[in-house]
């Protein structure tokens, strides 16, 4: 066997203070209290950030309001030099904040190297440009911004889901307070930190680390204008009552349980390598992962057998070996979701299967896993994991897959593999989910709209349509 | 002139007895048909029984909703445009019928322009809302409307308003259930409708008790969107919504200054019922 | 199956029936292992690996006896300052070089391939292709490597590029056979996986992408679906066959990616160099200048290895 010599990223790259405070108005304050923040795969406190308490939400909302009228009033054109800057530093900032990101996140430097930092900084560009061209996106002539938008953002994607949140707020000209998950805080005050040297006026984005009590006080907060969440269903469903009646505007980026559909015409190879990328990319903490595998019976045998013999091949470890394919469990809480919900799936009769592999005795680790025997009435086939386990079912015509597929209360994405267009183009049609992918998997792009059906939430982020969640 | 000279003189030869006009029974318009309520009950406006909706008519409605969207939305954007631009014949063929039921002769005829102007829109409104993006890799990629799926509405309280909450629902691929309390001239559409070749449970309309049926259809897990224009009712509107959190229905809410149904809609009435897909293809020989 | 039983129908719906290759999937695939990171100990290994793996190459009218006879020496010593330096594991020639290159091996356990049946093109009659792999077999050549007609292929006549593999392979005698496929000509990776199971059915030992003459030579997703089409036909009927990319490998970096490549799609079974070639020539100095590196500490110079 060809073993690979540890490769791993140099974390002098990036340099964590002892401490971090909350980023309002400009500056870097203390907050109500206080917590650290681990690095998953070995459980090492890296830091301590400070605790946004009301009063806090309270001043960041009005330092994000009195920053409003100013900056809505920058020609567009301003607006957009600013973002560009943005743009350039993250490129020359991205090993370091790859590095940050795989240490607080825990996902594999490969990942947030070749992946995370380059979305995050095609976001900025994509959205810069949109700045003084508003009027030409099809919302009508004048379109005007929302004011304050207070904006919650989860763990798996730390810095690229701010920036999906905060590039379109600025380009359209509102002004924004961010919270960060507790678990991955410091990408967020980083980013802070290059807002200061793109010399953003102060108050423009306003950044509070803190955990579900601090993000439900800040969305409920009546000087918010505009509310946009990426989290859990549950969650969404208390802010979407929280906010009833209040006229916030509100868009939500909710769970999913993606079928990835294969079809006996399928290219079985690159098939597998979709599916494993579907539910083994960044450990499966993914909202659109493919985590319901749906075989046609004819292929099964051939599909899982590629499958098992491609998963055997997945390095699991250090998340900042350079080889690294599935990295650490963000925290000891998702891990036990994952194990309770695996151990659902054996309980209710699934075949488990995982590839030997040796998990490291610190930190927060799950082997890939495949459950086969799944049926649609399996919690693991029903509920979302979030994690790298994969349910796989079986179906036997077109319209068979269509109705599984399509048969869960969620909707964001789906995925679609074979050879034939036809079938490709009637499936996509009949699918009810956001994003379908055909022969290609968990690709994104900033022109390129991406949000859910039914309980996966609303509204579009990317390409022109996520302009309209922040311009009225 | 001649002919109506003729006819009064006609009927002035009439024996002196006056005939009894016959009158029009007002139920509910559910799955193409008229039921009565289950409920059995109706109630009086300006001297008709009309049906009083309860919530299992609601939950009928729904049912009807949803087997005929996929129907709906499987028919082409021209057969789908060619049928509203039939309601819209259909209404102007019946304008009197409108305007002896109370509506001004320039409503009723807004509400026929107002079809026109939606069937107008049936193969449209995707090239306008829709995109193909640039993604910096070799892959095709669009992003295409489509239905949020049934829609549930409380119509304000005009026969515009009415026309001009149900064609942006139905001429973007949903179908509706409707609340209102307009119920003559409603039920007077449904029968336009009913003319019209709109396939049977594309448009449900039940009458009474908006308030009553409304929280009803809020929270129904099978209900994909609110539309709540007709909500004046602002503790209401707050239960309807929070009632739609449960499922996460897409919520349209009227702007706090109100709607000017005599306006030119935009396109947002039917933008916000609509689910934007985005399709991934790879390119390569 | 048999040339004698297999219409060009059935050779049609065989191939025809295997799974399609998506060229951009392949491409991602190809390029994701690509960035493997293969460090100190490792890199180690793989170096000399890749040395053992490389059919040392050339393939010019210009080549003459001296040229040959320096090219089997160094095939037999790469690095003449290290005697840990290991042999490269074929020298490739034209068949009219092979008596030249035979003197030197012989005894050596340098295998001895000759390039035959009308490279580069093929483009001549069958008698004249099997008179040419007789001859270079007869003159001590124990590893043939084979052009197949690619216009054949691409006109739909599997049975014609099938038969004349067969007959190849039975002129080959004792040789092992190295079909190339000239993967730049095929055009598209269902082409490539195509002609790999038609060579393997046909009797190759070895499928080969390149000629080294025409502009587009081996490529890691063409090699990759190679991989995966060996790795697949052993699934299927347990018979092993090695790969052989050719043309345009030329640093150590792309050898070891080649390497990563086996490595996780045919396994450990093909990292040998039974099983895995590389057909280059510039290729082994600059694995030499990379071993010297790792063995010194300091960075080497060209000067410092030979030219031949």
């Amino acid at each position: 066997m060809f073993e690979y010599a540890p490769a791993p990223e140099s974390r002098s790259v990036v340099d964590i203070a002892p401490s971090y405070g909350l980023f309002i108005d400009g500056q870097f304050e203390p907050g109500a209290g206080s917590f650290k923040t681990v690095n998953p795969a070995s459980e090492e406190v890296l830091t301590e950030v400070a605790l946004a308490g009301p009063d806090d939400v309270e001043r960041a909302v009005a330092a994000a309001r009195s920053a409003f009228e100013p900056w809505s009033a920058l020609p567009g054109s301003e607006r957009a030099k600013y973002l560009f800057r943005i743009a350039r530093i993250i490129q020359e900032r991205s090993r370091e904040l790859a590095v940050l990101e795989s240490l607080d996140n825990g996902k594999p430097i490969r990942e947030s190297r070749d992946v995370d930092l380059p979305l995050v900084a095609a976001h900025f560009f994509y959205y810069a440009g949109w700045a003084d061209k508003l009027r030409y996106a099809g919302f009508g002539t004048d379109p005007r911004p929302l004011g304050v938008a207070a904006q919650v953002i989860p763990w798996n994607f730390p810095l690229l889901m701010l920036a999906w949140k905060v590039a379109p707020a600025l380009a359209t000209g509102n002004t924004v307070v961010l919270k960060p998950a507790e678990t991955t805080p410091l990408s967020a005050l980083f980013f802070a930190d290059i807002c200061r040297q793109a010399d953003l006026p102060a108050g423009v984005v306003n950044i509070l680390t803190g955990a579900g009590d601090t993000g439900r006080t800040l969305v409920e907060h009546p000087g918010v204008d505009k509310v946009a969440f990426t989290g859990s269903t549950e969650v969404g469903r208390q802010i979407a009552r929280s906010v009833a009646g209040t006229r916030k505007r509100l868009t939500l980026e909710l769970g999913g349980k993606a079928a990835n559909i294969v079809f006996d015409d399928a290219p079985i190879d690159q098939a597998v390598e979709g599916i494993v990328n579907g539910i083994f990319f960044n450990q499966g903490h993914v909202c659109c992962a493919g985590s319901r595998l749906l075989v046609q019976e004819s292929v099964f045998d051939e599909v899982l057998e590629s499958l098992k013999r491609r998963m055997a091949t997945l390095r699991v470890g250090d998340p900042l070996d350079k080889n690294t394919d599935v990295g650490a469990i963000n925290s000891a809480e998702q891990l036990e979701r994952i194990r309770t919900l695996s151990d659902a799936g054996s309980q209710e009769g699934a075949e488990r299967w995982s590839p030997p592999c040796e998990l490291p005795s610190q930190g927060f680790w799950f082997a890939p896993t495949v459950f086969t025997g799944v049926t649609q009435a399996h919690r693991i086939a029903r509920e979302e994991i979030f994690g790298p386990v994969l349910s796989v079912l079986t179906f036997r015509t077109p319209a068979e897959a269509i109705e599984k597929a399509n048969n869960t209360p969620y909707g964001l994405s789906a995925g679609i593999w074979s050879d034939k267009g036809s079938r490709i183009l009637a499936v996509a049609d009949k699918l009810r989910a956001g994003v379908v992918w055909a022969n290609t998997f968990n690709k994104f792009d900033p022109t390129s709209p991406f949000g859910g059906y039914k309980e996966s939430g609303y509204g579009r982020e990317g390409g022109r349509h996520g302009l309209e969640a922040y311009l009225a | 002139m001649a002919v109506k000279a003729a006819a009064t003189a006609w009927r002035r030869t009439l024996p002196e007895t006056t005939r009894l006009s016959v009158r029009k029974t007002y139920k509910l318009f559910i799955g193409g048909k008229f039921p009565r309520s289950e409920s059995g009950r109706t109630y009086l406006v300006d001297g008709d029984n009309v049906a009083l909706a309860s919530r299992k008519d609601a939950r009928d409605a729904v049912v009807a909703a949803r087997k005929a969207q996929p129907g709906w939305a499987g028919a082409t954007a021209y057969n789908r445009g060619q049928v509203l631009y039939r309601i819209a014949e259909m209404l102007e063929a019946r304008r009197e019928e409108f305007i002896a039921r109370g509506v001004s002769e320039p409503e009723v005829n807004a509400a026929v322009d107002r079809w026109v102007w939606y069937a107008g829109w049936s193969d449209k409104i995707a090239q306008v809302h829709g995109s193909v993006n640039p993604v910096a890799g070799p892959y095709f990629n669009i992003s295409a409307p489509e239905p949020t799926g049934v829609v549930a509405v409380v119509a304000p309280e005009s026969f515009l308003g009415l026309v001009s909450v149900i064609a942006p629902a139905i001429v973007t691929s949903n179908t509706v259930v409707v609340l209102t309390g307009l119920p003559q001239a409603a039920i007077t559409l449904a029968e336009v409708i009913a003319t019209s070749d709109v396939p049977a449970g594309v448009i449900n309309i039940l009458t009474g008790d908006a308030a009553g049926n409304a929280p009803w259809l809020a929270s129904h897990d099978d209900v994909n969107a609110l539309d709540l224009t007709g909500v004046t009712n602002p503790e209401l509107a707050t239960e309807l919504e929070r009632g739609a959190a449960g499922s996460l229905k897409r919520v349209l809410r009227p702007p706090a200054e109100g709607i000017d149904s005599a306006a030119e809609p935009g396109l947002q009435p039917m933008t916000a019922l609509l689910e934007t897909k985005t399709v991934w293809h790879p390119k390569g020989f | 199956m048999t040339a004698t039983t297999t219409s060009r129908h059935d050779l049609r719906s065989l191939l025809h029936g295997l799974p399609g290759v998506d060229k951009v999937g392949v491409e991602a695939r190809a390029a994701a292992l690509g960035t493997r990171s293969v460090k100190s100990t490792a890199k180690a290994a793989a170096i000399d690996l890749a040395i053992r793996m490389v059919d040392l190459t050339t393939l010019e009218g210009a080549d003459t006896p001296g040229k040959v006879r320096a090219l089997s020496a160094k095939a037999l010593r790469p690095d003449p300052a290290d005697a840990s330096c290991p042999p490269v594991a074929a020298v490739c020639v034209y068949p009219a070089m092979v008596p030249v290159a035979a003197q030197v091996l012989a005894g050596s356990g340098v295998h001895l391939a000759s390039v035959a049946t009308a490279f580069p093109s093929g483009q001549a009659p069958l008698e004249v292709k099997l008179a040419d792999t007789r001859g270079a077999v007869a003159a001590g050549a124990d590893e043939i490597d084979m052009v197949i007609s690619r216009g054949a292929f691409l006109a739909g006549r599997y049975d014609l590029v099938f038969d004349e593999i067969v007959a190849v392979k039975q002129a080959c005698g004792d040789a092992h056979l190295k079909v190339i496929l000239e993967t730049g000509e095929l055009a598209t990776y269902d082409n490539v996986r195509r002609a790999s199971w038609l060579a393997m059915l046909a009797g190759a030992d070895f499928i080969k992408t390149s000629t080294g003459k025409v502009p587009l030579a081996a490529t890691l997703p063409v090699t990759l679906v190679m991989l995966e089409a060996v790795r697949d036909f052993r699934a299927r009927t347990g018979r092993q066959v090695g790969v052989k990319p050719a043309g345009g490998i030329k640093t150590t970096k792309d050898a070891i990616k080649y390497l990563v490549l086996i490595n996780e799609t045919a396994g450990d079974d093909w990292l040998h160099p039974d099983w895995f070639r590389f057909g280059a020539s510039s290729l082994l100095n600059d694995l030499l200048m990379q071993r010297t590196k790792l063995t010194t500490g300091h960075y080497a110079g060209p000067d410092y290895f030979t030219l031949d």
